[in-house]
Order: C-alpha cells, then structure tokens, then sequence
C-alpha cells in the first residue's frame, strides 16, 4: 500500500517539477509547486502508517506555509501583472546580484 | 612657571658652586640662559597678539600703516624687551667672566640641574660647563649679540613683523647659548640644531617672498647634511666611552683611543662634516651666500659672529679628539683654507654687498678651521673673536647703507636694488661715520697691523708654517702648501674688501640726483653699536699679541699690552691636545717654510696687505663704475667668478636633479605604478571573478528553478549511487 501511495507521490513530484521548468506562466509554475508540495503530503500521509501521528501532523504545517505562501505569492503576481500586464516569466529577469 | 624653573636652575647653581672648591662661585649662569628664553616668550606673545591685531584690520578693509597714528605697544614694547634681555645677559656673563678671571680656574665647572634621560646605563644631565672656552663664547654671544639687537632696534622699526623679528632673535641668542654652555655633546647638539632652526626662520622671515623662504629651506636642508655627522659621531663616542659628556671623554680619550687610530679619525671626520654644514665650508657652503636673503643683524649676528662659528667652537671643544688623529686634523686645516681661498676668489666679482661679506665670512671661516686644524686652537678660538668684532660691523656698517639706499629709493618709487654696489659710490659725504667705521672693519679683515684681524690671522698662518716645519710633522709637505694658500687668500680678503669699500663710498655718487638728496646717516641707535665694534675691531686683537712680536717693532716694543694672553687663558682647555701633539709631532718649527721668523712674516704679511689696499683704491678708484644696466656682462675667468664657479650650477646637476628624478621615480614608478598596481590589481582580480560569477545570475526564475532541480538530482545520484 506504501509502495503505491509512495509511487502516486513520486509521480506527482516529478510532473509538478517538470511543469515548474517547462512552463513560463507564473500562474502555472505556482499551481506546479502546489502540486510538488501535495505530492510531498501524500507522501507524509503513506509513511505515518509507518511512524505513526507525526507524519500527518506535518501535513497540517505544510498546507497552512503553503496557504501562507500562496497568499504572498499570488499578491506578487498580480501586482507584477498590474505593471507589466504578463505573467510570462520570460520577460522577467530581476532575480539577479 | 619661569620663577619656579629660575629658582631651581639658581639653586642647582649654588649648590654646584659650594663644591668646586675652586675658588670660582659662578654668579646665576642659569639666568644667563633664561633671560634670552624669556625674551623670546615675551616677544613670541605679542608677536601673536600684534599679528591678530594686523589680521583684524586687513579684514575689515583697512590697511596696517605703523607710519599713521601712534605704534601699539605690540610694537613698541619688544624695543625694550630684546636689547634688554641681552643687555642683562651681557652683564651677567661679565660678572661670571671677571669672577672667573680672579679665580684662575683649572677644571671646568659643571652645574648639573636635573637628569634629562636616563636609559639604562646612558645618562644625560641638563647640565652647563663653564670654562675658559664657553666663557670666551658666551661674551662673544652676548656681547655682539647686544650689539646687534641694539641696531636692530633702527634697523627693523618699521616692519611689521618687528616683534617677531626679536622673538626669533633672542630665541636664537638662548639656543647658542645652550650651544655653548652645555656640558655635554647631546646638549650642544640641541643648541645646534636649535640654532639652525632659528637660522632658517631668520632668513626666511621674509616668507612672502619665494625667493627668501627657498633660502630658508635650502639652509635648513645642507645643515641637515652636516647634522648626519655630528649624530654618527656621538654614536661612535658613545659605543667606545659610554658617556657623551665633555669632562670625562676628553680625559680619557688618551687613553681610550690609539693616536692615529680608525675610530678617532672616524669621529673626527664626522665632526668635520657637521663643522662643514654648521660653518659654511666646502662642499656644505652653498647655503650661506643665499642666508644673506634675511635681514641684515640677522646676517651680522647668525651668519657672521656667531651661529657659523659653532663648528670652530665645535673643533676646539673636541681638540683632544682632533689632536689624536693627524688625518682628521689635516682634513679640517685642507677643508679650511681650500675654502678660505675658493670663497675669496669668489668675493672678488661679487656686485651685491651682501654677497661679497657673505663669501667673506666663508673664507674667513675657512681660515678659522685651517687654524684650528693646525693644532692652533686658541688663535682659531682668537681668529672667531676678532672675526666676530669686524664682521659684525662689515654686516651692521653695509646694513646701515642699505637702510640709507632703501630709504632714499622709497622715498623716490624707484625700483633699483639697494644692495648692488653698482648703484653706489660716494657714500662718504652722506654717512661718515659709517664709513669710517667700515674702513676700520676692512683694515682689521686685511690682517693690517694693529687692527685686530692682523693678530689673529697672521696666527693662524704663522702656526701653519710652524706646523709644516714640525719636526715629525705628519704630511709637511701638505701643510706647507695650506701655508702658502692661506697667504694667497689673504692678499684676495684685501683686494675685495678694499674693492667693497671703494665701489660703496667712493668715486661719483651713482644713486641718482634726487635719491642723493635722501641719503643721510643711520640713526644714534645704529652707529653706536658700529662704533663700538669699531673700537673691538682696532683693540680687540691686542689681547694675543705672541712673545716674539711683542718685543719686536711689530708690538712696539713692549708697548701693546698682554702677552699671549688668550693662548694663556685658553690653557686648560688645549693642553692636553697640545701635550698630545708635542709628543707625536715634537718642536714646532721657529721659521717658515722658505725661511723668516715670525716677526720677518708679519711684516711682511701686513706690507702686502697694505699694498694690496693702496693700489686697489688707487686702481679702482679712477676707473668708472657703470650702473647696473650699463655694465657689460663679464666675460671669460671673471664671468666664472661672477658666477661663484657654478657651483650651485653644479649642484643642481650633480645632487638637486638626481634626487628629484629618483624621487619622482619613486613617485611615479614604485609608488605609483608597483605598490598601487598591486593594491589595484587585487581590486581588479575580485571584480573579475565577480563578473565570472555573475554569468550564473540569469535573473530568471526558470533557470534558478533548473539549477536547483539538477542539484537536487546530483544529491540524490550522489547519495544513492
């Protein structure tokens, strides 16, 4: 059962990774990361079988970071979508020094 | 505080005096010392409150005009403080001197009044020596020294640094007498060096002028040269006596040091060097002829009778340590009359009054080395007095013209040099007595009996032969050449001082009919102090007349008082040098070199000098000076006189532009190229590898996101493969 749970996560990680690195829309590399971060709560969810409350308790932690963060994050886009009406992350390159 | 500090130095003294035990009680000699030193506080306070009081009224617009208006007393008051502070040290010393007379003093007297640095087994004591010698300084110091202030007094009244003028003055009056009355080499080098620094604000006083204050500088920098020596030597003394003061290394020198030896010969070369920067002497003479920038009495009192003498007092101070190297003792005689003759042929195409007394005073200093090299210390220490009287009155007497010429171009805008001889002529008529008193002054620098100069220089000559003719003399040959130079110099000192005398007072008068009509005679204050230099400049060679000239036609027969009586005097201070030298030399020669006593030479000396004179004023005194602008510029020989042998020329090439091209090597190569490329290069290295680095700073996410993800993949592959 562990196996499956653990392979559904897995598949879930690597698909949000790809969508994290192939797509350009921000949006979408958010919705990505929320689905990385849901593929690491199954996985939590499948070892507390194993180690017991502790697993599922974390899982609590990370969807509330994940509501904080989406709530930061969203702000961010919209605002960056006001002043150059895109969300193409291409056009974007001020992460830099 | 200056009460405290007399009081210590008074009790220091008393206490002293209670266990010489030679019946000698020095009078206050600490006051000696601190009367000028409070001179020049006093002087140095209102100096700073009248130069706040000028720059108050330029600032508001106004002019600082001393002629409108009643002086302040920023102004008047250093008249009294200056002279007066001398005039009381003068007293002072001539108590102590008569005290000393009486008492026929053997041993040095030495005051000690407080430790001045003790680092392990070193010690220096701030501690006075009066003896024979540093009396003989100290009246000379004080005594022209007063002199000096006094024609100061007419001399700088009407410029506006007056009273920094007599700050400096007597500031450099207090740092000669430390000079002289220290007991020990480190406080004779302060004086040195303090004098120096009095010298180099004295001729630079005048700073407005570039001109002037590059003099300055270049005094201060060749005295720097000679200071080197005078450091090293004091580090050989010390390493070889463990001490520095007078009394126990010219005791034990015999002892210590080997006749002849390396190391005494060392420490007399490095006394000759500082002697060289300090007494004008070649190669070191260049300063002194720029000195002349400074005012006149400055030029009277420092770079005549006093300051340029210290290294003569220098020499015979140390004449035990001279005496025991025969290779130090011809050097200083060779440098001295080298010089003596160079500056003379110099002296002779000069056309500035100052410079002639200038190059004057070289070649009069060089005759004091040659007889202080000669193992004659008492007639170089003899040759320095007489000097000191004439000198000081050549420089007060072409002072009190140069006054009369710049008054008279004043009063008339005219913009002619006051100081070029050219522009003279016929001053007699206008001053007299200053001209009358030049004429003594010139008499007794020509070694024209009796005048003063004629003793002492025809010593100094006459030891030099003595000396050649010795019976183990160490290089006679040499030493009969110095005789022959120094006679040949000697017939140069009558032609351009009689030259001087010719171009300046006689003949047509060339200043112009309506600056003629403002010529007029220095005031009271400035011709007593000429005429009583007069007066020393004619009696003052008296004190030394020698035993065989004495008796002779020369000392009339007995008539002229005192026998060898400064030779006598100066008895405990040269005679070990003399013991010294009679051991290794032997007799004396009673006869020059090419035969004639001493009394057939100083005829002879002072007939050729009269000669000299006579045909000179003749000569030059039917020949039409031109003006200035008129004289055709000198060609050949003279033009190389004219051009003091281009020394400075010289100079310039051989020593001021190499050091200024590696100077600017330094600058522009090591400093600027190697030791600031290497910090540049540093700084250019890091933002090199910070441009490198930055290549990875795409600034978009997706690549971030790439990165991150490979590296999270190596992590994995690392730790599961």
């Amino acid at each position: 059962m562990i196996t499956q749970a653990l392979i559904l996560s897995a598949i879930l990680f690597a698909l949000g990774t790809f969508g994290v690195l192939v797509r350009r829309n921000a949006i979408i590399m958010f919705l990505c990361i929320e689905l990385q971060l849901n593929a690491v709560n199954v996985a939590f969810v499948a070892f507390s079988r194993l180690v017991g409350i502790e697993g599922q308790v974390f899982v609590f932690f990370v969807m509330t970071v994940a509501a904080a963060e989406a709530a930061v994050g969203l702000a961010i886009i919209i605002s960056i979508f006001r002043h150059y009406e895109t969300v193409n992350v291409d056009n974007f390159n001020l992460l830099k020094w | 505080m200056d009460l405290t500090l007399t009081a210590m130095l008074l009790q220091g003294g008393q206490e002293a005096a209670a266990h010489t035990g030679a019946g000698f009680m020095p009078f206050y000699p600490g006051l000696i010392l601190l009367l000028p030193l409070a001179g020049f506080l006093l002087n140095g306070w209102l100096a700073l409150k009248h130069a706040g009081r000028a720059a108050r009224v330029t600032r508001v617009g106004g002019t600082y005009d001393l002629d409108g208006g009643g002086r302040p007393a920023t102004h008047t008051l250093p008249t009294w403080i200056g002279p007066g502070v001398m005039g009381l040290a003068f007293v002072l010393t001539l108590v102590n001197f008569v005290g000393m007379l009486g008492a026929g003093l053997h041993d040095p007297v030495v005051i000690h009044y407080w430790t001045w640095m003790a680092t392990g087994t070193f010690t220096v004591d701030a501690a006075i020596q009066l003896d024979q010698l540093s009396m003989v300084m100290m009246m000379v110091v004080t005594g022209v020294g007063f002199l000096i202030h006094l024609f100061s007094v007419g001399y700088m009244k009407d410029d506006p640094g007056y009273p920094r003028y007599f700050a400096y003055l007597n500031l450099f009056v207090f740092f000669m007498l430390v000079l002289v009355m220290g007991a020990s080499y480190p406080l004779m080098f302060v004086g040195w060096e303090g004098v120096g620094l009095c010298s180099y604000l004295l001729i630079g006083f005048w700073f407005t002028d570039r001109e002037k204050s590059d003099a300055g500088k270049k005094a201060f920098i060749v005295n720097r040269i000679g200071d080197v020596g005078f450091l090293l030597a004091i580090f050989v003394l010390y390493r070889t006596f463990g001490t520095l003061d007078f009394a126990p290394i010219m005791g034990g020198a015999a002892d210590t040091l080997v006749y002849g030896g390396g190391l005494v010969t060392l420490v007399t070369l490095f006394f000759l060097l500082a002697a060289a920067g300090k007494s004008a002497q070649i190669p070191l003479y260049v300063w002194l002829p720029d000195a002349m920038a400074g005012p006149t009495p400055v030029s009277a009192l420092i770079h005549a009778a006093t300051m340029v003498t210290a290294g003569v007092y220098l020499v015979a101070r140390s004449s035990v340590l001279f005496a025991l190297s025969p290779v130090g003792s011809a050097a200083v005689a060779g440098i001295g009359v080298l010089t003596a003759l160079f500056a003379a042929t110099i002296a002779l195409k000069q056309n500035d009054i100052k410079k002639v007394l200038a190059y004057s005073t070289v070649s009069q200093l060089g005759y004091m080395f040659l007889g202080v090299g000669v193992g004659a210390y008492a007639a170089g220490v003899f040759h320095l007095m007489t000097h000191a009287f004439f000198k000081a009155l050549l420089f007060l007497g072409s002072g009190a013209v140069i006054h009369a010429m710049h008054e008279a171009y004043h009063a008339t805008h005219r913009h002619d040099d006051p100081q070029d001889m050219r522009n003279m002529g016929g001053l007699k008529a206008y001053m007299p007595i200053t001209w009358i008193t030049m004429w003594v002054a010139t008499l007794a620098i020509s070694g024209i009996w009796p005048f003063a100069g004629f003793f002492s220089k025809d010593e100094i000559i006459w030891y030099t032969a003595a000396f050649a003719g010795a019976e183990n003399a160490p290089f006679p040959g040499l030493y009969t050449l110095y005789w022959i130079l120094a006679l040949a110099a000697a017939l140069m000192t009558a032609f351009y001082m009689t030259r001087l005398m010719v171009m300046t007072f006689h003949g047509r008068n060339r200043t112009g009919e309506k600056e003629a009509g403002h010529l007029h005679e220095a005031p009271p204050i400035m011709w007593v102090p000429l005429a009583v230099l007069a007066v020393l400049s004619t009696v003052g060679g008296w004190i030394n007349v020698p035993e065989e000239l004495q008796a002779s036609i020369v000392g009339l027969g007995g008539l002229l008082p005192s026998s060898e009586w400064l030779h006598h005097w100066l008895e405990p201070i040269t005679a070990e040098a003399h013991h010294i030298q009679e051991l290794q030399l032997g007799e004396l020669a009673h006869s020059a070199p090419f035969g004639g006593g001493e009394v057939a030479w100083a005829l002879i000396s002072t007939a050729l000098a009269l000669a000299v004179v006579l045909a000179t004023s003749q000569l030059l005194g039917r020949r039409e000076v031109q003006s200035p602008d008129a004289d055709p510029e000198p060609t050949g020989f003279a033009k190389v006189l004219a051009n003091k042998w281009y020394v400075d020329e010289l100079y310039d090439a051989a020593v001021v532009k190499p050091i200024q091209r590696a100077s600017r090597f330094c600058w522009k190569v090591i400093d600027q190229g190697i030791i600031d490329g290497a910090v540049n290069a540093v700084g250019y290295l890091a933002r090199g590898f910070g441009w490198f680095g930055s290549l990875f700073q795409t600034g978009t996410v997706n690549t971030y996101a790439f990165v991150l993800s490979l590296g999270v993949l190596v992590i994995l592959g690392a730790v599961f493969f």
